[in-house]
């Protein structure tokens, strides 16, 4: 069995530097000459930068899905009959959509750090706990994100007329197969623009979560930025990674909203 | 037949009926209970935690914040307004160059992270120190502070140009042309029709500008800026005092509230003669 994970690791990590826009064998660094201080190797800073822009990545992935199931239920929360649900659900998007990003970064990273201390102080165990990035800023990013995505949700359920609901009874579905069946494929096209907008949103604050010393792209630019002495080529860089991912978002966004968009095509 | 000879006495209401305990009311019960006892651990670690001494001595640096967020963020939406319009209009040209560059401005500065746009700004233009003491420059990029609001002022300009742009291409085409057969000039026309209306459609994304960016200006503080989070940081690098960020988190909520509710205000206000 071990052999089998290891080969499928292995097959992994071969498409993972494969498909490597940056440091794959078709990347963009590895047709610079070696010496070039972005190469990729022990000479340049490509594959530390490459390394960067992965992780940035995958945080920005793993969030999403985190966010969207939160931001789902909120908005759930939000719209429903029930008032202290309303209210619990208002207080929780007042607060994180009131507060800048980045103090909602540092109150989860510290505030979990201390959380957990105590806790293990009050169990009988008494060591220093570090979270971990990552782990913190997909908390944080994800607070975030499902407050706003429940603003965009919730005004996607208004657009959907009582009647697809009752339709729904009529059938003699239970409501939550109405909800998968009749609402959420609606809610989905209705409120796409919206997430679309939201995710573009979160690969620009993932940028923050260097503050707190996560090594995705912008800390790897910073630090090859003092170390090279050339702040001002690798910020640039930084700034346009960024935009080719926000590009390629857009571009493959575009395709998912006619897509979803395909059957009111003629209307 | 019987004739009623009174009328009959006024009786109290039915009594209300006990609603069964639903599944999303026991939720919403226990989610209220959480904020209730959040905030109650709140208060009650302020109190234990208070120290005359942090707060004779971090109290009126919070206040200093206050004031270094409230002037960032004023002067440069004000900046960013000045410099959105020349922006708007070019995207609104005919002319495909100034589109165009209207259009890479304003994807740049909303494709990157401001983060990034001002580590670009403070360190990567603050290497080129020779070349820029020699444009006679170098006093306004070796400090922080005109960093951080040339780099809000310069996002602010790519928000708010997209927010004019959309706000005077929602105004109808009659009003325009109602305008041109009563033989006002384009210019008249621009200001006293078109622009008035604009500026009602544009009223909320403007509010909503400026909480992002009294949001956005935290970012800063990554900087050396002193703003309320730049002296949170200094606080709880000194104390770490977890409370530190607590203030912070509340003085942030005041600023964005009070402004949200503000601004509803003014928008119910000046849309007043819209309303039916």
């Amino acid at each position: 069995m071990d052999g089998v994970f290891s080969a499928v690791g292995s097959f992994l990590g071969w498409l993972g530097h494969g498909l490597d826009p940056l440091c794959g064998p078709v990347g963009i660094f590895s047709f610079l000459p070696p010496d070039s201080i972005v190469a990729c190797g022990d000479t340049g800073w490509g594959d530390e930068i490459a390394l960067g822009l992965k992780m940035t990545l995958s945080l920005a992935l793993a969030t999403l899905p985190l966010g969207l199931v939160i931001g789902f239920f909120i908005a759930l929360a939000l719209q429903s009959r029930e008032p202290s649900l309303r209210r619990a659900a208002g207080i929780y998007t007042t607060i994180f959509r009131g507060l800048p990003e980045l103090l909602t970064l540092f109150i989860v990273y510290y505030g979990a750090q201390i959380l957990i201390q105590t806790f293990l102080a009050w169990v009988g165990y008494e060591e220093r706990v570090e979270i971990n990035a990552f782990v913190a800023g997909m908390v944080a990013l994800s607070v975030v994100f499902s407050s706003y995505c429940s603003e965009v949700l919730l005004s996607a359920f208004k657009a959907i007329p009582r009647g697809q609901y009752e339709a729904g009874d009529a059938l003699g579905l239970s409501r939550s197969r109405t909800m998968v069946l009749i609402i959420v494929p609606q809610l989905v096209r209705i409120a796409l623009p919206g997430l679309v907008n939201l995710w573009m949103n979160l690969l620009k604050d993932t940028a923050l979560v260097s503050v707190i010393g996560l090594a995705e792209l912008l800390r790897q630019t910073g630090v090859a930025a003092k170390v090279s002495k050339q702040a001002f080529f690798f910020y640039m860089l930084a700034c346009g990674l960024y935009l080719v991912l926000a590009i390629i978002s857009s571009f493959v966004l575009g395709f998912v909203e006619r897509w979803a968009k395909r059957a009111e095509i003629g209307r | 037949m019987s004739i009623a000879e009174t009328l009959i006495p006024p009786r109290p209401a039915p009594k209300a009926e006990r609603k069964a305990l639903t599944t999303s009311a026991l939720i919403g019960y226990i989610a209220q209970a959480l904020w209730l006892v959040l905030a109650i651990g709140l208060v009650y670690m302020v109190l234990t935690g208070w120290d005359p001494e942090k707060f004779a001595k971090y109290g009126p640096r919070y206040l200093d914040g206050i004031r270094v967020t409230a002037t960032l963020v004023i002067v440069s939406v004000a900046f960013g307004a000045l410099l959105s319009l020349p922006i708007a209009f070019a995207r609104m040209s005919k002319n495909r160059l100034l589109n165009g560059i209207a259009y890479g401005y304003v994807y740049i500065f909303r494709g990157t992270p401001l983060l990034a746009q001002i580590y670009l700004l403070y360190y990567g233009i603050g290497s080129f120190k020779p070349e820029l003491e020699a444009v006679g420059l170098w006093w306004f990029f070796r400090e922080a502070w005109y960093c951080g609001f040339l780099s809000l002022t310069l996002n602010t300009a790519a928000y708010q140009a997209e927010i004019l742009r959309g706000a005077i291409q929602s105004v109808p085409k009659g009003q325009r042309e109602g305008a041109k057969s009563l033989g006002i000039p384009d210019r008249i026309a621009f200001r006293k029709i078109i622009l008035p209306q604009a500026l009602i459609v544009a009223l909320r994304p403007y509010g909503n500008e400026i909480i992002l960016m009294i949001k956005g200006s935290a970012v800063v503080s990554v900087v050396t800026v002193l703003d309320i989070m730049g002296q949170t940081r200094y606080a709880f690098s000194r104390t770490f005092d977890y409370q530190t960020y607590l203030w912070a988190a509340i003085f942030y909520l005041l600023i964005v509230e009070t402004l949200r509710h503000v601004w509803a205000w003014l928008e119910r206000r000046l849309t007043r003669h819209l309303t039916r």
